[in-house]
């Protein structure tokens, strides 16, 4: 199981800053270890956040983000107090799921 | 009749490939495009899988150093101003790959997301822009003194 996720959010005026960094490897499959061999992909491909149920960001990356990925957005109409729930999928099928109240 | 038998079995093979292919594209198809679409290897395939040229706007922006001196960890955001902002791209130019991430954004959410990518070499940044069903983008060129893609 991958790391957690350290997620913040805070609201400033009437817009929620949420700033995610995940605990990721992000190998796009194109490098080549010490022996030449191709290092196999191993990346994360899906990327959802919701607030109260809802969706407020989706995302879909390839290998080229990088290796322990930030992201960084906004989104109106939340409180202070909230949850924001920050989920991720990886080409392996592997899922990590974290949450965060807005501050 | 034995080289007849062994281009049946090869046809067969094919077939079966091209079956499983298309099953694994299906599953993995989502809203706005294909996860196929991340694997073009050029600038022109990879707006074609976005869905067409898009106009240059000056409303949108990518926020990308002019400088990175580490590839493998580059800062690239998008904004757009445009109203009805639904779906935004991050396009690396002269990568391998050159489709490095999409965002979906409901209503509600502001068009302003960031992100940290790798880059290959020096790069022309595209930004592509869906708002009211229309495709807008902006570049900006981001030199790489250090790659991050391996080789």
């Amino acid at each position: 199981m991958a790391d957690p996720m350290r997620i913040r959010a805070a609201l400033a005026g009437d817009e929620t800053t949420v700033r995610v960094l995940m605990a990721h490897v992000m190998e796009p499959g194109t490098r080549k270890d010490a022996a030449g061999a191709l290092i196999p992909a191993h990346f994360i491909q899906d990327v959802d956040a919701s607030h109260n149920g809802k969706s407020v960001l989706k995302a879909m990356w390839s290998g080229a983000v990088s290796q322990n990925p930030f992201l960084s957005f906004k989104f109106k109409g939340a409180a202070k107090g909230d949850k924001v729930v920050v989920k991720w999928t990886d080409n392996k099928g592997d899922s990590r799921t974290d949450e965060a109240t807005i501050a | 009749m034995k080289s007849t038998r062994r281009s049946a079995l090869k046809t067969t093979g094919a077939f079966a490939a091209l079956v499983s292919l298309g099953l694994v594209t299906q599953s993995q198809a989502q809203a706005a495009v294909d996860r196929a679409s991340f694997a073009v290897k050029t600038l022109d395939d990879a707006l074609k899988a976005i869905g067409g040229t898009p106009a240059n706007s000056d409303q949108v922006a990518v926020v990308s150093p002019d400088i990175a001196e580490n590839g493998a960890v580059v800062p690239v955001g998008v904004t757009s101003k445009l109203p009805n902002t639904t779906e935004m791209y991050i396009i690396i130019e002269k990568n391998p790959t050159p489709f490095a991430a999409a965002f979906m954004i409901p209503a509600g959410t502001v068009a302003d997301v960031q992100t940290r990518v790798k880059m290959g070499q020096s790069t022309n940044v595209v930004a592509v822009v869906k708002a009211d069903g229309k495709l807008f983008s902006a570049t900006k060129e981001t030199k790489v003194t250090l790659g991050g893609c391996g080789g």
